[in-house]
């Protein structure tokens, strides 16, 4: 195996974290079981990854097999990465092709490689009709960068393309390209975009423009993603004592009441995203609760200003 | 801002709807969904509102019953029941409201007194109806009942009305009301 094929097999499988090593290589399936056994998994990572490379070179791992592996570490950390989406539509008067994936893999290939001589392309098959593509872009004179790909995730059964960042944006209108001879009409199939339609037209909702409100100014606090597991947030409050009556025993104190309030729960985060949405509290909630992610903390001191 | 009149649309042909007002969207979706389970001869309709006023903006039939949910566990839902009940025409108070209560199972739980909202009930002349709505069997039982309620208050069962309903279930359930 040449050195810059080593050097990338080690530099990707040094990126997996060590709680997600044993799951990535056996998705990849390019090791066997055996070899893996003679693998010592309590040494210092560094040294795990040196055998690992050392068994991809007894087994002429090529750089196929690489790609695969990044494919799968990506799939698994898709999060990390900023996708845009393109929608593909149908200029009027075509007909409706069939869709076939092999064919659609080699032809995709050739339209790349015919246009740039030096490009890395690889697929992987993946759920609901879909496929990943890498494609590791070089020049006319430079290999392929295989440390910067872009990843191509196309759902067949829709007019849906998902891409991630992609330095050399000057590769865009290419992949265009690559896809235009490949669109498909058929309606999407709502299980693939996660549709929660109440599809019982008995149920009349008064409040929809209120419902959507909140769900908007939710998604705006907290985000699409799940959020950073917390167990438990606590305030500590210095401040006097405020009431709407007029009058009281404690209206009068100048002292600042000290008072600690604890929030816990299994997952605390998720449970004040889930608190607007289920008419619990009115939306936008409190800054003190929503800033926790922002900044960083969970233990806060409330004084007066 | 329009008020709810009870008798201020034509009925629909053989149709029945409901209005479910409540701050707790999930348990009126879930309660919507077992009352369509339920057997009925009449057709259908359920309306689901955090609040009243209800946004001018929806064309809607006319409401022959409406249940204000209450959740003993939230303080947030009694009240936005009380200041919905000023939207209200007096005229619906003749039978087509109701409220129901639920959480009372969880009696840790609860921040609000069962008496709190039998006096509210009261102060209404409307039953008032307990039912944890978050077990099944509890809940689907509870709907066949509202859908029951919600039958006669349309008309639709003959020789019972609304107010025939109100003065029955006043006598039968709610006997030490006068010594609150």
């Amino acid at each position: 195996m040449d050195e810059t094929l080593a050097e990338f097999f080690r530099r990707t499988i040094l990126k997996i974290p060590m709680t997600e090593m044993m799951t990535i290589l056996k998705t990849w399936n390019f090791l066997s079981e055996n070899q893996l056994q003679t693998v010592n998994f309590r040494q210092r990572k560094e040294s795990i990854v040196q055998d690992l490379v050392l068994l991809c070179e007894e087994n002429r791992a090529s750089l196929n097999d690489a790609a695969h592996l990044d494919i799968i570490y990506t799939q698994f950390h898709r999060h990390q990465k900023i996708w845009d989406v393109f929608q593909m539509s149908k200029a009027p008067g075509d007909d409706i092709d069939l869709f076939d994936m092999e064919q659609f893999k080699s032809s995709f290939k050739k339209i790349l490689q015919r246009a740039l001589k030096n490009v890395t392309v690889s697929f992987r098959d993946a759920e609901e009709n879909s496929v990943w593509i890498r494609i590791a872009w070089g020049t006319q004179y430079k290999k392929p960068n295989q440390y910067k790909p872009a990843y191509v995730v196309y759902y067949s059964q829709t007019p849906y393309a998902f891409t991630s960042s992609s330095r050399l944006k000057s590769n865009l209108p290419l992949l265009g390209q690559s896809f235009e001879t490949h669109n498909c009409t058929t309606s999407l199939q709502e299980g693939s975009l996660g549709l929660n339609i109440n599809m019982d037209s008995r149920i009349i909702h008064e409040n929809k423009v209120e419902k959507e409100r909140v769900q908007r100014v939710t998604q705006e606090i907290f985000g699409d993603y799940p959020q950073p597991r917390l167990e438990f947030a606590q305030y500590k409050l210095e401040t006097k004592f405020k009431s709407d009556l007029n009058g009281g025993i404690l209206a009068e104190r100048e002292e600042p009441l000290r008072c600690l309030v604890k929030f816990s729960s299994p997952h605390l985060l998720e449970a004040l995203k889930s608190l607007a949405p289920a008419g619990i509290a009115d939306a936008p909630l409190s800054p003190l609760l929503t800033c926790i992610p922002n900044k960083g903390k969970n233990y806060f001191k409330i004084r007066d200003k | 801002m329009s008020a709810l009149r009870p008798l201020d649309k034509l009925p629909g042909l053989n149709t029945a709807t409901i209005l479910l007002v409540g701050t707790e969207d999930a348990l009126l979706q879930q309660l919507a969904d077992s009352m369509l389970k339920a057997d009925c001869t009449s057709e259908l309709k359920v309306h689901l509102a955090r609040s009243l006023p209800l946004p001018c903006s929806v064309n809607r039939p006319r409401i022959d019953l409406i249940v204000f949910v209450v959740n003993l566990h939230s303080k947030l839902s009694l009240q936005s029941v009380e200041e919905s009940l000023c939207h209200l025409d007096a005229a619906f108070f003749l039978g087509k409201v109701a409220f129901l209560a639920t959480g009372a199972g969880r009696d840790s739980h609860c921040s609000i007194h069962r008496n709190t909202v039998v006096k509210l009930a009261h102060t209404y002349r409307s039953p008032l109806l307990f039912c944890d709505l978050e077990i099944e069997d509890f809940r689907a039982a509870m709907a066949q009942r509202l859908v029951r309620l919600l039958q006669i208050c349309a008309g639709h069962v003959p020789g019972v009305s609304a107010l025939n309903l109100l003065s029955l279930m006043r006598g039968s359930e709610n006997p030490s009301l006068e010594d609150l």
